[in-house]
């Protein structure tokens, strides 16, 4: 299960729509068992219907996150025009075994966001408990990006 | 020897490793899919097998990220 701070999903609903028609990525970062933190990435590909991460911000990111006592829990992406589901491309390309896959579609008014647990390319649907509270309070610090 | 690997403190017993043989320890099934940094530098994938690590070496490694939704 997923346990993600609703501020979190409002934030990443927030960066997709900013980046919309393009897809947007990042990362969630956790704290205690909890999603408290999103980390926009840049979309190296700067397509509506792929996305890369710049590897040099990844370990940014990540250095980042360690120095700050959190850790990677899942990778994000938007579908802009599409469900949000595993596409082929997503599935193929799921490759670290220790993070889940989150998806937010926004091809409906009301966007909508599944977790997904991707191994060896088969796709396991993950519950996502939305938890109500103050995202940076409980990271223990305010966001810097 | 002693190195990091992801922020973490690593005892090994090889006195002679690379970066391959670390990746094929750590279980890393797509070593492909995966970038280096050893002490903040980006390592190819074509000089794993030659890169030996030593005492207090910092690695670091990550899985390429990508998808898309077609």
């Amino acid at each position: 299960m997923l346990r993600i701070e609703q501020e979190v999903i409002d934030k990443i609903i927030e960066h997709g729509r900013t980046e919309a028609p393009l897809e947007a990525c990042g990362y969630l970062a956790q704290k205690n068992g909890v999603v408290c933190r999103s980390i926009t990435m840049k979309n190296i590909d700067a397509s509506p219907v792929h996305y890369s991460m710049d590897p040099a911000e990844q370990f940014a990111a990540v250095r980042d996150c360690r120095a700050e006592g959190l850790s990677i829990r899942a990778v994000y992406h938007t579908h802009p025009e599409t469900a949000a589901y595993p596409s082929a491309e997503d599935i193929k390309l799921a490759y670290d075994p220790a993070i889940s896959y989150v998806i937010i579609s926004l091809a409906k008014n009301n966007p909508s966001i599944h977790s997904f647990i991707i191994r060896e390319e088969e796709v396991f649907p993950e519950q996502i408990e939305i938890i109500v509270g103050t995202a940076d309070a409980r990271c223990g610090q305010v966001s810097h990006r | 020897m002693q190195i990091t690997v992801n922020g973490e403190a690593n005892e090994l017993n090889e006195a002679e490793i690379n970066l391959a043989k670390l990746l094929d320890i750590r279980q890393v099934e797509s070593p492909e899919m995966v970038a280096v940094q050893l002490n903040g530098e980006f390592v190819e994938m074509k000089n794993y097998t030659s890169t030996y690590l030593k005492t207090g070496d910092d690695v670091e490694f990550l899985y390429f990220m990508g998808g898309g939704s077609r």
